[in-house]
């Protein structure tokens, strides 16, 4: 194929993945260590003066998240396109700093270390290594891709997406949303016709969608959903109780110390995936004063605590229903996505959503929830690389999620274009001057379903210039609104008296430029396709000494001390087969002598993680605690802290 | 996220250069993909101007015409390809989405048969006796009254069971109404469809005043409902 591959991308808040399409089976790649997920998390590494700024992306930035979590980043796509109040109000919940010279009607930048970074930047980085991971596999370039967003993403946050794919030079062929990308990896197996559901609960966001399945047509009838709804809410409330009766019981606010929160936070994670298969899971920390932090969370206590977050995802699933026209008994498979849909009371509510047990009816749990995004995305890039027999009957006929409507005398909205209608769809309007000789029009573009414009989403100020200067209600000015197959708007204007093309000023209201994306293209290295073998081997090379410095400095830990006689000896082996190998010009072997050695620290690395976690918590937090206590630690929650036992 | 995209229609295929037929979404010469032809919305399915459809081989044509014209087949193609399979099924959808619904497609088709479909008992104020037909002014003269009544009841935080069931029984009789235009709408349909010139323009002036009477009657039934359920 002299076009090269069409990968499919699942960016997600928590981790994202690329697939492929083998032969007719979607195939996740994994990472150089192994792993199918990369965490979306992107790390600044220390710069010494003078030198480029680089960046960790994934597993290992993860690790600096509690060693230095003024540099890392996670959850960005809450980010993603949205503008300067809507991020301070989504910061109250992470550890980010706004940078301080930000300005309103810009991009917001985000403080990483000594750097400034806007939320598609971060994204470029995590689609590079997804990029790199894909290339490191096929052992050739990659540049075009199709990407999941959320179906209820809206204009902003899409765009925002597809410049952060160009900012990691990728061709973005296509914006999927996450529930029908599922409904696709779901319907290569079967070919038969129904009407599906969707429900997807992933890290940051909820989706509900509702599709009939056709002679391999997958028309989605309505979608409806949260973009800030997800596992992050539950982590979250997990957190802030735990600060809470920390700083009740023992009189510590850890807050004053990120590591040790970022510390906390991750216990809360584990404990919240524990109780997805125990019935009981526990807090047991050491404090900065030396106390103990015990607590058993059982798992009804747990389903108490988050039912207000799952019950949000109610509303959404009866509108979609409601818009789709079905009732819940017409539903003929529930399909469950996204690592929230483990979590057994967002199973039984989807039960009861759907009235699926009553009906004998059980939902598909059969591919991975974290991964049938992603195998989706794999199908739907190679429907549009179209060079596949498995995939060429199938055609995805997706909905906006939004009303598309202009902003009308009064401050009220005029609907041009109504939620769930199919995309590409359209709508053309006319409109006129108010005053004689008048040569401009300003034209409001939101999105949304609210009656006032000041309630819903605004898009773009369109100014319609260079209009023949003619008496008050002369000018006929058509504009034609156009939404695309990845659900973004497009607009042209047409003068119909003078046949002139009117010249359209765009302002969004949130975004960034052509130019600043161009500026913010991550390297040109990475398009020369010539340099593509030395590219990779390079790449191979610096990944096999970074791993063998780590791993140098990891026999002065303690953790090494732990480990048995025969692990450092296999350590040992691999670390001498790698540096024996790295300096030749076979990729491969580098490759592999990478992988075998990360192979063989996995146990060293899970130890020295837990050293650095037990080290955080027990941080000179005292010293600092009380600076911080003007400030109440509690934020509402469900539970008093004595329902626990 | 904005671009000017250009919809000029070519007389000839701009691909092979052979003349033809507006209304077409690929040549019929060389099948090149075409920009979005001139016609109604009727013509990209192939229809005569009708108000009763087979909506199962509409569908059925809507999908088929979907495989042929989905940006999902050109993501590789010439740039002017990808624009005009972009514009084609938007046409495609919007032509999809107005004729399937049978309102939409009434008021579609009195739309471009120049039918003026007036504004004659919209607008804000439903009280001004001149926006509300004729025939059920007194009713809603009533009706308004005992939904102020219960607005303001709800406001107390008083309920008024007599109110209540009175204003549930008015909700059952303008729903009744509204079956009766419904029913009246697809006898129009069928006398449109078979009739000539001059009968088709006198139904056209009858549907826009059952379209007008249905607006009025759903507003009503919408505000009822809102009132009760609040």
């Amino acid at each position: 194929m002299a076009e090269g591959r069409v990968i499919g991308i699942d960016l997600g808040t928590t981790n994202s993945l690329v697939a492929y399409m083998e032969g007719d089976a979607p195939v996740v790649i994994p990472g150089v260590d192994g792993s199918n997920l990369v965490p979306s998390v992107v790390a600044l590494d220390p710069m010494p003066e003078g030198s480029r700024p680089t960046v960790t992306v994934g597993n290992s930035a993860r690790k600096a998240l509690i060693e230095t979590p003024e540099r890392v980043i996670y959850s960005v796509k809450r980010l993603m396109g949205r503008g300067l109040e809507e991020i301070q109000t989504e910061l109250k919940m992470f550890p980010f700093r706004l940078a301080d010279d930000v300005e309103a009607g810009e991009v917001p930048r985000i403080q990483l270390g000594e750097l400034r970074f806007t939320p598609p930047e971060i994204s470029a980085y995590i689609l590079r290594q997804l990029k790199r991971n894909a290339e490191r596999f096929f052992g050739a370039p990659v540049t075009q891709a199709v990407i999941t967003v959320p179906a209820y993403f809206n204009d902003a946050q899409r765009q925002a997406t597809k410049d952060a794919g160009r900012m990691a030079g990728l061709d973005v062929l296509r914006l999927v949303n996450e529930p029908t990308a599922a409904a696709l990896a779901y319907g290569l197996d079967r070919s038969k016709a129904g009407t599906i559901a969707v429900y997807d609960l992933g890290g940051g966001t909820f989706d509900i969608s509702i599709l009939k399945l056709r002679d391999g047509i997958f028309e989605v009838q309505s979608t409806n959903g949260d973009t800030h709804l997800g596992g992050d809410d539950i982590d979250n409330l997990l957190l802030t109780i735990a600060l809470d009766e920390i700083y009740a019981e023992h009189g510590v606010d850890l807050r004053a110390h990120p590591s040790a929160v970022q510390a906390l936070r991750k216990a809360a994670i584990e404990a919240k995936i524990r109780l997805s298969s125990e019935p009981t899971a526990s807090f047991n920390i050491e404090l900065p004063n030396g106390d103990r932090y015990q607590r058993e969370i059982p798992r009804d206590v747990f389903e108490l605590l988050i039912e207000p977050v799952l019950k949000r995802t109610a509303g959404p699933c009866k509108q979609a229903l409601s818009d789709a026209g079905v009732t819940p008994e017409q539903i003929d498979e529930v399909v469950l996505v996204g690592g929230s849909s483990r979590i057994p009371a967002v199973r039984k509510l989807v039960d009861e959503l759907f009235h699926l047990s009553a009906r004998g009816k059980k939902p598909h749990i059969e591919l991975n929830p974290d991964e049938v995004v992603a195998l989706g995305a794999a199908v739907q890039a190679d429907i549009l690389a179209g060079s596949s027999t498995s995939t060429e009957e199938m055609l995805l006929l997706d909905v906006t999620p939004l009303s598309l409507g202009i902003e009308a005398l009064g401050g009220t909205v005029a609907r041009i274009i109504q939620r769930n209608s199919t995309i590409p769809a359209s709508a053309t309007e006319h409109f006129t001057t108010g005053v004689d000789g008048q040569t401009n029009v300003a034209i409001h573009v939101v999105q949304g379903e609210r009656e006032l414009a000041a309630d819903c989403r605004s898009l773009a100020r369109f100014d319609l210039k260079g209009i023949p200067p003619m008496s008050a209600g002369m000018p006929r000015i058509e504009v034609r609104f156009l939404i695309d197959a990845d659900g973004i708007l497009q607009v042209s204007a047409r003068e119909q008296r003078s046949g002139l093309a009117a010249e359209i000023e765009v302002k969004p209201t949130y975004g960034l430029t052509d130019e600043q994306v161009e500026s913010m293209i991550l390297d040109s290295f990475d398009h020369a396709e010539d340099d593509f073998a030395k590219r990779l081997l390079i790449e191979a090379r610096l990944e096999a000494e970074s791993i063998l410095d780590k791993v140098d400095g990891a026999h002065q830990t303690p953790a090494w001390a732990q480990l048995p006689g025969e692990e450092q000896a296999a350590i040992r082996a691999a670390q001498s087969h790698l540096a024996s190998v790295k300096a030749g010009t076979d990729m491969a072997a580098i490759r592999n002598a990478t992988l075998a050695l990360d192979q063989a620290t996995h146990h060293l690395a899970e130890l020295m993680m837990d050293a650095a976690v037990s080290s955080a918590l027990r941080g000179k937090t005292m010293d600092t605690a009380g600076d911080q206590l003007d400030e109440a630690v509690t934020a509402p929650h469900a539970m008093a802290p004595a329902e626990f036992k | 996220m904005l671009k000017v995209i250009d919809t000029a229609v070519p007389v000839a295929c701009w691909s092979c250069s052979v003349a033809h037929n507006e209304s077409t979404l690929f040549c019929p010469y060389c099948s090149k993909i075409q920009p979005p032809p001139g016609g109604d919305y009727f013509s990209v399915f192939g229809l005569e101007k009708r108000l009763n459809l087979d909506l199962a081989a509409l569908e059925h044509e809507f999908h088929r015409l979907s495989r042929k014209v989905h940006p999902d087949h050109f993501a590789r193609a010439l740039d002017n390809e990808r624009q005009w399979s972009l514009a084609d099924t938007a046409l495609l959808n919007d032509a999809y989405r107005t004729l399937k619904d049978p309102l939409h497609r009434t008021e579609y088709l009195l739309k471009i048969e120049g039918a003026e479909i007036g504004e004659e008992f919209s607008g804000k104020d439903r009280k001004d006796p001149s926006r509300v037909p004729a025939d059920l002014l007194e009713e809603v003269f009533e009706l308004n009254m005992q939904l102020e009544e219960m607005r303001m009841a709800r406001k107390m935080g008083e309920t008024d069971p007599e109110l209540q069931a009175g204003l549930e029984q008015a909700k059952r009789k303008f729903v009744v109404l509204l079956e009766d235009v419904d029913q009246d709408l697809r006898k129009q349909w069928q006398v449109w469809d078979d009739g000539d010139a001059a009968t088709r323009k006198k139904a056209d002036k009858t549907m826009v005043a059952l379209l007008d009477r249905r607006r009025y009657l759903s507003n009503l039934v919408r505000d009822v409902t809102e009132t009760l359920g609040a």
